[in-house]
């Protein structure tokens, strides 16, 4: 979701690979750690739920949930989130936002949802997020759970669990790539 | 993807196919939206929709309606009878000042074929057809058209009948537009009187038989008579249409079992369709209720964001 960023910056140049911050593995590795922080932090798996944010969010959150799985038998409700129809800039979005299905269905109250997303930026989808996440119920706590943190905050939100710091410049573009959408895996910065 | 640039609906003749399939697919998006225990998203926060009815609806109005406020989208109803059209206020006058009060989006119903496309073409702001005269009904047939996709899982080579009153509806020229667009095959049923003259070059085949319509058909669309607009002699007896045209369990007995059997509603029992059929197993006629407000949310947001991209 952190894509719709870069779209409003303009960019129509195809951008230039800088480096490669992550590859299969190391993702691997940073979702296998995430999974065990959760279990941990939440003394197990009991009441946890696991939301994607559309669309790379929900790959990484079907991961997690497996990875869950495996080690604890059982697999944590799973849903989607599509946070366009709660963005703040919908009136002056110079690209148009195709709006896409928002799957949750199990009752959140009373659960600890993790919310989990590929890029944590501006922190303005994240807000998005929990708008559209208090409208199904009200949850026991609210967890994010992030593949990069880039930095650049513009509202007062933090990730409980991150997958990578990465510290960037604003005309940078992070760009997180996953199998079930883009073929391969791995994590690039491009400029 | 496609992108939708236009500011208006105001039937399904001018949309691509792509267009067509952007409303169904975005409406698919919105119809979770009303399972929510919170039935509201903000996309259309500090919008104002104006229900502009010429003519008495009651689904319509309140299918629009509620698929505004469910956008978070305020809503104004304005109905004629209660309005300056009453002092002689033109159509073109009413909607300007309309636009004067900042209002975003006009969903018009008229009693005048192509009174939608005037409003549109003099307005800078949206405007949705919400069934002009015997012209089109573009909302009613996307909603047809999703509900049939919802059962049948695709539209193309579908074979849809409509029967009754072709002459004097617009659903049926917005589906047979809409349909014929996305590949299915239409045939349109009535007795001849009640067929237009021309039908065929829309791209729907007429059948005067019934039974002979529905042999291969995969849903049927029956309309309602409007015996409101009955005209004498030009307009079957009732008993005399309930026994050659409607929709009935046995007719159904002869066609494929699982034909998928819509209304666009009010549904008139005993005339066009039989109480059996209307609230049996094939029925789909309060699920397209239902689908009613998603097409209409997915409506109002797209052509909102068509203004915005001009």
């Amino acid at each position: 979701m952190a894509r719709i960023f870069y779209c409003l910056q303009g960019i129509k140049m195809r951008p230039k690979e800088k480096a490669k911050l992550m590859d299969k593995d190391a993702i691997g590795r940073a979702l296998t750690r995430i999974a065990h922080e959760i279990i941990e932090h939440n003394k197990g798996v009991e009441k946890i739920a696991i939301v994607g944010i559309k669309n790379r969010g929900e790959h990484l959150a079907m991961r997690v949930a497996a990875i869950i799985e495996k080690h604890k038998g059982k697999s944590p409700p799973l849903g989607v989130l599509d946070i366009t129809l709660y963005r703040d800039d919908l009136t002056n979005l110079a690209q148009q936002p195709i709006v896409r299905e928002t799957k949750i269905d199990f009752d959140i109250s009373e659960k600890h949802i993790i919310l989990v997303d590929d890029v944590l930026y501006t922190g303005r989808t994240i807000r998005c997020a929990l708008d559209e996440l208090i409208d199904f119920g009200r949850p026991q706590t609210i967890q994010l759970a992030v593949l990069i943190d880039r930095g650049h905050r513009e509202l007062p939100i933090r990730a409980d669990y991150v997958g990578k710091n990465i510290p960037t410049s604003k005309n940078e573009r992070v760009e997180v790539r996953l199998a079930e959408s883009d073929g391969k895996d791995e994590v690039l910065i491009l400029e | 993807m496609i992108k939708w640039n236009k500011k208006d609906l105001t039937g399904l003749r001018d949309l691509s196919k792509e267009e067509i399939e952007l409303i169904l697919n975005t409406a698919s998006s919105f119809k979770e939206v009303s399972t929510r225990g919170v039935k509201k998203v903000p996309a259309l926060r500090g919008k104002t929709v104006v229900n502009l009815f010429y003519e008495p609806s009651t689904r319509t109005r309140v299918s629009f309606e509620v698929a505004a406020k469910r956008l978070s989208a305020d809503v104004i109803n304005v109905s004629t009878e209660t309005s300056s059209v009453k002092k002689g206020e033109t159509l073109i006058d009413t909607g300007s000042n309309i636009q004067a009060l900042r209002a975003d989006i006009i969903v018009v119903r008229h009693n005048s074929s192509g009174a939608a496309i005037i409003l549109a073409r003099h307005l800078g702001i949206c405007v949705i057809n919400g069934g002009d005269g015997w012209h089109e009904h573009p909302t009613q047939a996307l909603l047809d058209m999703f509900t049939l996709k919802e059962k049948l899982g695709r539209i193309k080579g579908l074979n849809v009948v409509i029967v009754g009153d072709i002459a004097h509806s617009r659903v049926a020229r917005s589906n047979i537009w809409g349909l014929t667009k996305l590949g299915a095959r239409v045939t349109v049923c009535a007795p001849k009187m009640l067929i237009p003259p021309g039908i065929e070059e829309m791209g729907a085949r007429v059948e005067y038989d019934i039974d002979k319509a529905l042999k291969e058909a995969d849903a049927v669309n029956v309309l309602r008579m409007q015996f409101e607009r009955d005209e004498g002699a030009a307009f079957p007896e009732r008993f005399e249409y309930f026994r050659k045209f409607a929709i009935t369990k046995e007719r159904l007995a002869k066609t494929k079992k699982d034909i998928v059997v819509m209304h666009p509603g009010p549904i008139n029992r005993g005339i066009e369709i039989s109480s059996e059929v209307a609230d049996g197993d094939n029925s789909v006629i309060l699920e397209q209720v239902t689908n009613g407000i998603a097409i209409r949310m997915a409506v109002l947001f797209l052509v909102s964001q068509g203004r915005q991209s001009k």
